[in-house]
C-alpha cells in the first residue's frame, strides 16, 4: 500500500541558489522521473504539422506504446502506422525488409494515398548497422508518386550531438523543394506553437510589404512546399536552429536566428536585425518598450510579493523571463529546469550576480517524485510544471512560450499573469493533456 | 506477417508491465531505458501515477553508455538514488538497447543487492513483448525474493488473487468488488498481486490454500507456487453472478482435493458464433463464460496479447497482428472490444466497447465497466 516517503527526504541535489549553479547542467545526472505535466509535445504532434502527410513509426512495441496513443488521443490515427520490431527482426537481419515491405503493406491499405510519408526509425537501426539510405532508396523506387523523408525516434542519442526534437524540427522541412526564390516572403520555421500574429514581427513584415508564413498556415501538402520559395527562414527557438541551417545551406535561404526572449534588450536587437534584414523601417520600439512596461507595473500592483515559480517547458527562455520579473519588482522564488540553452548564459550570470538567492530546481532529479509538492502560500506558478511542483492551482498554462515573441509577448504574459493570480485553474486535469496546443487534423 | 498496423494501437510492453505489477509495494523500478519508457509508462500504462508517488524512473541510458557497455553509470546511479530513498527492494526491468548489448540483469542486481544490501531484482524484458510477459516476470521475480518458505496455512479458506494490474483492472473499483465477492462466498482473500495490498501480504502469501488467477499476468506465477509449495490453481476472473459462484466452488473443490481449475475454460464449440471478445485472454474468456450461463450466448474469443500456454477453448484465437485480427473478424457481427479496434471491424460488423487499460491508455478510462458483480452493462447490448 501507498505510504508517503517524500517528507524524509532532503532536496539537496535537486534545488540549488543560482549564486552556486553551474552552467549550463546545475545538476549531476542520475536516474530520471517524469512528472505528469504533459503538455509539450512530441515528435508525433510536431510530424503532424506537415500537412496531408503520414507518419509510419518502425520500432519495438514498448517504443511504439507512447507514440500511437498520442495519435490516438489527438484524434490523428488515420495519419499514423506503425511497424513493430520484434526479436527475431535483430536476430536474423531483415531489418531492411521488414520497413520496405511493412511500409510498403501500410501504403497500399491507405486511400487516398499520403502525398508524404514521414518515417520514423529508432535506436535500434542505429545499433545494428540497419542500411536505411538502401531502405530509401527502395520505397522511393516502388512509390514514386509519395515523398519519403527519415525520421527519426531515437532518445538514445540525445547526449550525442543534435538532440531528436532539434532533429525533427530540421527533418519537418526536409521535405521543401529547390524552388525560384520569392523576394517578398518570409518562413518563420521550427516552431511547434506558431508565434502569434499580433506580434512585432508580423507587423514590421507586413507592413515593409512581406508575407510571413509559418506550417501553422499550410493547408495542403502544395502550400507546404510553397515555404521552399521564401528568401528568407526566421528561427525563434533554439531547437529550431539547425533546421534553419540546414535549408540555408540546402536551399539557399538565407537564415537569421531572432530568438524569442524577455529582455528587452535582446528584443530590440533581434526587432532591429529583422528590419535591417527586410531593410524595413524601424518601428518606434521606445514606445513598444513602454507599453510592455505599463503592463509589468500593472501586473505587480496585482500580484504583489505573491511568491512564483517558472518552469523551462513554459517558455523557451525562463531566465530572461525571471530576470525580467525581477527587475520589475515581482517575487520570483524559483525556476525549474534541469538544464539551460547557451542564449541563457548571460542572463544566467545576471542572475547570479544580482540575485543570488534565486532557487533553480531539477524536474527529474529522483527526488522530485518523493518531495513535497505544496507550498505554504499562494504561489503563481508560469508552466505545467512549476503548478505541479508547487501544488497551485493559480499558473500560467502555456508551453513553448505560447506563441508569445516581442513586446507584445511580455504584454500578453503579464495579462496571462494577472488572470492566473485571479482565476484557479483545474491543474490536475489540464496539465495531463498531451501537446498542449496541437490541432494539427 | 508484416508485423504493420496500419490504424490499430498497441499493447503496453512488458517493460511497463514491470513497474505496473509492482508499482504498490514500496520498491524502486527502474527501466534501463534512454527516456521514451518513462513518458509512455506515466501518461498510458499508469493510471495511479499522479496521486501516488511510487518511485518508478528510467535509467536515462545514452549512446556512449550503451557502446562502452558502461553497467557502472546505472548501478552507481541506483545505489545513490537508493541510499536516499531507502524502498523495500529494488527492480531494474529491460529495454531494446540493454537486449541488443547483452545486459546481464541477474549480474547488475547482484551488485547492487550487495552495495546496498536491499533486495535486488533484474527483469530482463526488453520492449517486444507485451505487458503480461512483463508483469508476469515481475510477480515471478518478487515471489523467488521474498516467499522463499512455506508459512503455515491460515485456519479460514482464503486465495491469493494473481495478476491484479491496473492495465487489466483500471482504477474502477474492479479490485475492490472482486475481494468482495469472494468473501461474500465464503472466500477470504490471502494476498493481492498487487493492488490495494501490502508488501507484507506478498510475503505470507504461501499461507494460502488456493491461487485464484484473474489474469495472465499471474499464470506463471500460480505455476511456480504450484511446484514450489503444491498450492493449486483456479483460473478465472469473477465476472457476472454465476461465473463468481462457480470459481468460488471451484476454490473449494481445489482446496480440497488440490486439483487446478480453468473455471473460465468449457468444452463449448465456439467456432461458428459470430460474437467475438478481443482482449487479454482469462478476462475475454471469463466474460464468454458469464455470457454463456446468464444468457446463453456464445462467443468466441481472440487472445491480443501473449497466452502464457493457456489453451483457451473450440473457435477461439490468439492473434496479435492487425491483418491476422482482420482475418478472424471477417464473419463477426458484434465485436466486444476496447473501442480502439472499431477500424478494424468489418463492414456491417457492430463494436460493443469494453475499453481496455493496457490497450487504449487513458482515453476511454471513464468508460471502463466494473463486471465483477454484474455483466449487464455488457450483456443488454447483445
Amino acid at each position: 500500500m501507498f505510504k508517503r516517503i517524500g517528507a524524509d527526504v532532503s532536496d539537496s541535489g535537486a534545488r540549488v541558489k543560482i549564486s552556486d549553479a553551474s552552467f549550463p547542467s546545475p545538476f549531476e545526472s542520475g536516474l530520471e522521473y517524469g512528472c505528469s505535466a504533459r503538455g509539450t509535445w512530441n515528435i508525433v504532434h510536431t510530424g503532424m504539422l506537415m500537412p496531408q502527410a503520414h507518419e509510419i513509426f518502425v520500432c519495438a512495441s514498448g517504443c511504439l506504446r507512447g507514440v500511437v496513443l498520442t495519435a490516438a488521443e489527438m484524434g490523428a490515427s488515420h495519419r499514423f502506422s506503425t511497424v513493430e520490431i520484434r526479436e527475431q527482426n535483430v536476430l536474423d537481419g531483415d531489418m531492411e525488409e521488414l520497413i520496405v515491405e511493412g511500409v510498403s503493406d501500410i501504403l497500399s491499405k491507405l486511400t487516398p494515398k499520403p502525398k508524404a510519408v514521414l518515417l520514423y526509425t529508432s535506436c535500434i537501426h542505429h545499433f545494428i548497422g540497419c542500411d536505411l539510405p538502401d531502405v530509401y532508396r527502395t520505397l522511393r523506387e516502388r512509390h514514386p508518386d509519395v515523398d519519403f523523408t527519415d525520421c527519426y525516434m531515437n532518445p538514445i542519442m540525445r547526449k550525442s550531438g543534435i538532440t531528436p526534437d532539434a532533429l525533427m524540427r530540421k527533418q519537418l522541412y526536409s521535405l521543401l523543394p529547390q524552388s525560384e526564390k520569392d523576394e517578398r516572403a518570409v518562413n518563420i520555421i521550427g516552431n511547434n506553437i506558431a508565434v502569434s500574429k499580433n506580434s512585432e514581427l508580423y507587423e514590421i513584415c507586413e507592413k515593409a510589404g512581406f508575407t510571413l508564413t509559418e506550417i501553422h498556415d499550410t493547408k495542403t501538402y502544395e502550400q507546404y512546399k510553397a515555404m521552399g520559395k521564401a528568401f528568407l527562414n526566421i528561427t525563434t527557438n533554439p531547437a529550431a536552429v539547425k533546421a534553419g541551417e540546414e535549408l540555408q545551406k540546402r536551399l539557399s535561404q538565407k537564415h537569421i536566428s531572432l530568438m524569442q526572449s524577455f529582455n528587452p534588450e535582446d528584443i530590440k536587437q533581434s526587432l532591429t536585425t529583422l528590419c535591417k534584414e527586410l531593410d524595413a523601417e524601424i518601428p518606434d520600439l521606445d514606445a513598444m518598450q513602454k507599453k510592455a512596461q505599463n503592463a509589468l507595473s500593472n501586473a505587480r500592483e496585482l500580484i504583489g510579493d505573491t511568491p512564483i515559480t517558472i518552469d523551462y517547458t513554459a517558455v523557451t527562455s525562463p531566465l530572461s523571463l525571471a530576470r525580467l520579473l525581477l527587475e520589475n519588482g515581482f517575487n520570483v522564488k524559483a525556476v525549474y529546469a534541469d538544464s539551460f540553452t547557451q542564449n541563457e548564459k548571460k542572463h544566467f550570470d545576471f542572475l547570479k550576480m544580482h540575485y543570488p538567492e534565486l532557487d533553480v530546481i531539477a524536474t527529474v532529479h529522483s527526488k522530485l517524485r518523493v518531495l513535497p509538492r505544496v507550498t505554504a502560500f499562494k504561489t503563481l506558478a508560469i508552466g505545467q510544471k512549476a503548478a505541479y511542483f508547487t501544488g497551485t492551482e493559480h499558473f500560467v498554462n502555456i508551453v513553448e512560450s505560447g506563441g508569445m515573441y516581442g513586446f507584445s509577448g511580455i504584454v500578453e504574459m503579464c495579462s496571462l499573469m494577472e488572470q492566473a493570480f485571479v482565476e484557479k485553474k483545474d491543474t490536475r486535469k489540464l496539465i495531463q493533456i498531451k501537446g498542449m496546443g496541437c490541432s494539427c487534423e | 506477417m508484416k508485423q504493420t498496423a496500419r490504424i490499430i494501437s498497441t499493447y503496453t510492453a512488458d517493460v511497463s508491465g514491470v513497474p505496473s505489477a509492482l508499482f504498490e509495494l514500496g520498491g524502486m523500478v527502474i527501466m534501463h531505458d534512454a527516456s521514451g519508457c518513462n513518458s509512455t509508462y506515466n501518461t498510458h500504462d499508469e493510471p495511479r501515477w499522479y496521486d501516488f508517488d511510487s518511485m518508478v524512473y528510467i535509467s536515462g541510458l545514452t549512446e556512449m553508455e550503451a557502446i562502452m557497455g558502461d553497467d557502472e553509470k546505472l548501478i552507481g546511479d541506483i545505489v545513490s538514488a537508493a541510499s536516499e530513498l531507502h524502498p523495500e527492494f529494488i527492480a531494474i526491468a529491460g529495454s531494446p538497447i540493454p537486449m541488443m548489448i547483452g545486459t546481464d540483469f541477474k549480474a547488475v542486481a547482484s551488485v547492487i543487492e550487495k552495495r546496498t544490501g536491499i533486495k535486488t531484482f533484474g527483469i530482463d524484458t526488453n520492449g517486444m513483448h507485451t505487458y503480461i510477459s512483463g508483469a508476469s516476470k515481475a510477480f515471478c521475480a518478487l515471489f523467488d525474493g521474498l516467499c522463499t518458505e512455506k508459512k503455515e496455512k491460515s485456519d479460514s479458506l482464503c486465495v491469493n488473487i494473481l495478476g491484479v494490474t491496473p492495465l487489466d483492472f483500471s482504477v474502477n473499483g474492479s479490485v475492490e468488488s472482486m475481494k468482495n465477492a469472494l468473501i461474500k462466498r465464503g472466500v477470504n482473500v490471502n494476498s493481492c498481486w498487487a493492488m490495494g495490498d501490502t508488501l507484507d501480504s506478498i510475503k505470507n502469501a504461501t499461507r494460502a490454500s488456493v491461487n485464484l488467477v484473474v489474469s495472465l499476468c499471474g499464470m506463471e506465477l500460480a505455476r511456480k507456487m504450484q511446484e514450489k509449495f503444491g498450492i493449486p490453481y483456479v483460473v478465472a476472473r469473477p465476472c457476472g453472478e454465476m461465473l463468481t459462484d462457480r470459481i468460488c466452488d471451484d476454490i473449494k473443490l481445489s482446496a480440497q482435493d488440490g486439483e487446478n481449475r480453468f473455471t473460465c475454460i468449457d468444452d463449448a464449440d465456439n467456432s461458428n458464433t459470430d460474437i467475438v471478445i478481443i482482449g487479454e485472454g482469462i478476462y475475454a474468456k471469463s466474460l464468454s463464460a458469464a455470457l454463456r450461463l446468464e444468457k446463453g450466448v456464445s462467443a468466441r474469443i481472440i487472445c491480443a496479447t501473449e497466452n502464457c500456454s493457456v489453451k483457451f477453448g473450440i473457435g477461439d484465437a490468439i492473434a496479435r497482428d492487425e491483418e491476422e485480427l482482420s482475418e478472424l473478424l471477417c464473419n463477426a457481427m458484434v465485436v466486444i472490444a476496447d473501442p480502439l479496434y472499431q477500424p478494424i471491424l468489418p463492414k456491417g460488423a457492430r463494436l460493443l466497447p469494453l475499453p481496455h487499460e493496457a490497450f487504449s491508455g487513458r482515453i476511454f478510462r471513464s468508460d471502463i465497466p466494473d463486471t465483477t458483480e454484474s455483466i449487464e452493462i455488457i450483456a443488454s447490448q447483445l
